[in-house]
């Protein structure tokens, strides 16, 4: 008798401690991310300026799926979304170049380990801080970049004034730290790639890019994988670079998903919530895509085990 | 009474306990607004005037910093209204008024004999009939320009009435030969341009149009408009090129070091200008000059303003402090203090300041009108749409057409007809 | 190993790998260098437009000018007081979670789990308006509270899904002899797990300190005065203040990235094992 309650209470404290152990966390992730989510989504259907009235209501008003409808029109929703899409493709550079400078570094040197840190150094500074650099570095007149093109043409580029230039000057600048963490990402998976198979490949005789391919790539391959998944986030997410380089311009040619649904929603002429969220929801819906692809392998990977 | 912003609420809390451990007799007018420091210490010039003619009132000022106020204004204004608070005229205290955040001052203008001291800011204090803001202070726009530059590249130099049209672009043709950028401006943070768009269209067609245009009356495809295109087209040439990744005070340091001669700017820009090591010698200022003859010359001025809150705590004692801005004394006082220009057409301007002369004697003549500036006469969204448009035809000009349809397609959006 | 140890190339090689990595680092890090270099040069050299000559001296006095007549010193202690609470906050939090996701085999387990994973992944937009409105509506806008408790909640999705694995890949017999033994499961999370959870909790730390400490968007829009703004944010708003003064925004840039620098540093292997978990199995 007393032994079954002992069992029971043992039971019990088995199926109720996992939930009081993540109570705390799942509270907080609730409030913050969880509900805000389906928040963001009921504001999408709605027209509101942010403001309350004096007594604290909200002063929204319904519109339907009118604001959808409105970025299907609005050029500006087509900009963004069009360079979010050239940011997406052309961020994946940073795979074969963090690839590279991981191969390049992975030697066995005095000092190789003072440099790897120093090649990841880029990743570790605040995007802020890269965006001032770049600005800098681009800056007209008197930017490096400038004078090198003046040297070279006769006529320097300010990158960040040419509408149809600008969105590659800011992914370059993304690139940078992109690349230092794609590379330490590859130098670890490096580490663990098994050397007596790399010895019997070339033992069969397999050297330079094919050795790559067949020997060396398929076992980066779980490296690879969080290297997309990180790069592509990363693509998304691109809100830093844009604010501080350019502001979205010139006239919006530089904006980003991220940095017009910011405009609309908080931006001096803003202040439509309700847009801003439809951006967002838009925005959302395309990294959706991209996380189900990544749960999709976590999950095939819990079966595995 | 003035203290620090302090954003943590307790201390803010602890704050208020020991300011009103000192006034405890006093009745408390809370101020909300975003000086900088010269314009600041005026403010706290005229809160002691006005405290020491009124012992029995005690008026707090919480200052912000300028860019931060624009978004704590949409939160104070709700959660924790002052008495008062700073904005701006037109059509950007709209969204405020609309919201009931703001309250009814017509009753202040009706005492005071406003409507007639005020006379030229009463239509952009004015929203359905009411007033709702007590403007105290404005400065001019114009051509400020650099008598070295002009000696440089051998151009004759302007009086304060300007030139005319032809004159001015035969001059930026000089200019361009001798390789100094005849009008320079720094467009990132898209207003500069909407300063040359808007004397372009108020010289091409008149206050009127820049009024109806601003409020989506106007098609962007009508002859008029394009008209103003197609002037502005005319100084797109000549103005510096890359402005679109500038500063405004980056292109202000092309303008002192003589590698541009001209700038259409606001009067705030000379304290810069002069930082930059020009003196009332080479720097100079005129009015745009006229394009179309015989309309009647309008300005830029955008006013600064106070306004009541909704939620005003203390009222009564707020409309006496407004009343107090709205007078010729205080007036005279803090726009001497910081440069600018009073409202109230009974206050005085300090007579050693050559472009605060040029300027009260380029706005009292103005027989044209005065705007506001072409983002705070426009709706939020539309001045931004606008402010884009006329940066990229500046970078752009071959792209007219698509500027013009987009901007098209936006007015039909945002006022259905 | 691949690519062939250097060494067993030719000496010429050798040399040339020997000539190229400290190349390849100044090409890499030229324009950091360059950040770094005009830092300490004197305003008057860029009044002159002397922007890459030599420096007419070193001008440790722009350091001293952003320290004295800007509010710098401010805003890094407010990343200080922002950043130190979301890092012992997130990490005690997903130690938590991760116990339970990684011990319990319960029906919501994998679900739980995976919800973590993905709200690690969601845009920042998808929260800001109603984030920012909760924030004002509990008076927690601009302060660093209002920002460390949602840099918390956000966090706890990654953080969960590293001291879930980490917590997996322990020994399970532990846990089963402890409950033989008629241990609690609060006992055995803080008497067996804890203590070999240190390198969970030193790699974890750093790296949600770097995070936080980079983070400006959050920072831009939850807060926004000196009393609470972040150094990343402060910096932006600096920028907007110091244009032309390249050598005040360089001092103000390599200021930022000190900290975050020097956690790398100092914490290097743990950094480095918390930022590939998973990537290799």
């Amino acid at each position: 008798m007393a032994q079954a309650s002992q069992a029971a209470r043992r039971w019990n404290q088995r199926t109720i401690a996992p939930w009081l152990f993540l109570a705390p966390g799942l509270f907080m992730f609730g409030v913050y991310v969880l509900w805000p989510i389906i928040q963001s989504v009921t504001l999408s259907f709605y027209d509101w300026n942010g403001l309350y009235n004096q007594d604290g209501e909200f002063t929204g008003t319904f519109v339907g799926t009118r604001n959808y409808a409105e970025l299907m029109t609005d050029p500006a929703f087509e900009t963004s979304l069009w360079n979010n899409l050239k940011w997406l493709v052309l961020y994946m550079l940073a795979l074969p170049i963090g690839l590279f400078i991981a191969i390049f570094l992975n030697q066995t040197v005095t000092g190789i380990r003072l440099y790897k840190s120093l090649f990841f150094f880029p990743f570790v500074i605040s995007q802020v801080v890269v965006g001032l650099i770049f600005a800098w570095f681009y800056a007209p007149n008197f930017g490096l970049f400038y004078l090198l093109t003046e040297s070279l043409t006769g006529k320097g580029t300010a990158i960040l004034a040419d509408p149809d230039l600008v969105t590659y000057g800011i992914i370059v600048a993304g690139l940078w730290p992109q690349i230092a963490y794609v590379m330490i990402l590859y130098l670890t998976g490096l580490n663990n790639v098994a050397p007596d198979q790399i010895e019997a490949a070339r033992l069969d005789g397999a050297k330079g890019w094919r050795m790559l391919w067949y020997v060396v790539l398929p076992q980066l391959r779980p490296a690879t994988f969080i290297a997309v998944i990180v790069t592509v986030i990363g693509a998304l997410r691109s809100f830093d670079l844009v604010s501080i380089m350019t502001t979205g311009g010139p006239f919006g040619s530089s904006r980003v998903l991220s940095y017009y649904m910011f405009e609309m929603a908080l931006g001096e002429f803003g202040f439509r919530m309700g847009y801003g969220a439809a951006i967002a929801v838009v925005l959302f819906a395309i990294m959706m895509i991209f996380i189900s692809g990544f749960i999709w392998k976590m999950w095939r990977d819990e079966k595995e085990r | 009474m003035v203290h620090k912003l302090t954003g943590a609420l307790t201390l803010g809390a602890a704050l208020l306990l020991s300011t009103s451990a000192f006034a405890q007799d006093k009745r408390v007018v809370t101020w909300n607004a975003d000086y900088d420091p010269i314009p600041l210490a005026a403010a706290e010039a005229l809160i002691a005037d006005f405290e020491a003619a009124n012992p029995e009132i005690d008026v707090q000022l919480t200052n912000f910093d300028h860019e931060a106020y624009k978004n704590a204004i949409r939160n104070f204004l709700t959660a924790d209204a002052p008495d008062l608070a700073n904005w701006y005229a037109a059509n950007r205290m709209r969204p405020f008024v609309e919201a009931g955040l703001f309250a009814d001052i017509s009753d202040v203008w009706a005492n005071n004999g406003l409507m007639e001291s005020l006379a030229s800011s009463v239509p952009s204090s004015t929203i359905d009939g009411k007033q709702y803001a007590i403007p105290y202070t404005y400065y001019q726009w114009g051509i400020y320009y650099n008598r070295d530059a002009y000696a440089a590249a051998g151009v004759e130099v302007p009086g304060p009435e300007g030139v005319n049209w032809e004159t001015f672009l035969a001059n930026c043709e000089k200019f361009k030969a001798a390789g100094i950028d005849c009008v320079t401006t720094g467009s990132s943070a898209l207003w500069p341009v909407a300063g040359i768009f808007d004397y372009v269209s108020l010289r091409t067609n008149g206050y009127q149009f820049h009024s109806d245009l601003a409020a989506g009356k106007i098609s962007w495809t009508s002859p008029e408009a394009r008209a103003v295109f197609e002037n502005l087209g005319k100084l797109q040439p000549y103005v510096t090129e890359n402005h679109a990744a500038i500063d405004w005070q980056d292109a202000a340091a092309l303008f002192v070091q003589g590698k541009a001669a001209n700038y259409v700017m606001g009067n705030f820009a000379v304290g810069v200008f002069k930082e930059g090591g020009m003196t009332n010698d080479n720097l100079g200022f005129m009015v745009f000059p006229e394009i179309a003859a015989g309309i009647a010359r309008a300005e830029e001025a955008p006013t600064d303003t106070i306004h009541l809150t909704s939620g005003a705590k203390n009222p009564e004692d707020a409309k006496a402090f407004l009343a107090y801005m709205a007078s010729p004394e205080a007036q005279s006082k803090w726009n001497t203090a910081v440069g600018q220009l009073p409202t109230n057409k009974n206050a005085t301007v300090p007579a050693d300041d050559p472009f605060l002369t040029a300027g009260f004697e380029a706005l009292s003549t103005a027989t044209g009108g005065i705007a506001q500036f072409w983002d705070r006469d426009a709706d939020a969204e539309y001045a931004k749409a606008g402010m884009e448009g006329f940066q990229r035809f500046l970078v752009q000009p071959e792209a007219l057409e698509e500027i013009l349809t987009q901007l098209e397609a936006t007015r039909t959006r945002l006022f259905p007809q | 190993m691949f690519p062939r140890p250097i060494q067993k190339s030719s000496t010429a090689a050798q040399w040339l790998y020997a000539v190229a990595l400290p190349i390849a680092l100044l090409v890499w890090l030229f324009p950091l260098l360059g950040v770094a270099l005009t830092s300490l040069r004197p305003a008057s050299d860029l009044a002159q437009g002397n922007y890459f000559g030599m420096p007419s001296g070193i001008a440790w006095e722009n350091y001293i000018f952003i320290f004295t007549e800007t509010p710098i010193g401010q805003y890094m202690i407010n990343s200080l007081w922002v950043t130190i609470p979301t890092v012992i906050g997130a990490v005690s939090l997903s130690l938590m979670t991760g116990f339970a996701l990684a011990v319990y085999g319960f029906r919501a387990n994998i679900l739980v789990f995976f919800m973590f994973v993905a709200g690690n992944f969601v845009p920042f937009q998808i929260l800001m308006v109603p984030v920012r409105d909760m924030t004002l509506q509990l008076g927690m806008y601009d302060t660093w509270y209002g920002l460390a408790l949602f840099h918390i909640a956000f966090n706890t999705g990654f953080c969960t899904l590293f001291m879930r694995n980490f917590i997996k890949a322990l020994p399970y017999e532990l846990i089963e002899a402890a409950r033989v033994e008629g241990v609690t499961e609060w006992r055995i999370f803080w008497y067996i797990v804890l203590p070999l959870m240190r390198p969970a909790i030193a790699a974890l730390s750093v790296l949600v300190f770097t995070f936080i400490w980079n983070d400006f968007f959050w920072a831009t829009v939850l807060t926004q005065g000196v009393d609470s703004q972040p150094i990343t944010a402060g910096l932006s708003s600096l920028n907007g203040q110091w244009i032309a003064q390249w050598h005040l925004v360089s001092a103000g840039s390599i200021l930022a990235a000190l900290p975050p620098v020097a956690m790398f540093f100092l914490m290097q292997k743990h950094f480095i094992a918390g930022l590939t978990l998973g990537a290799v199995k």
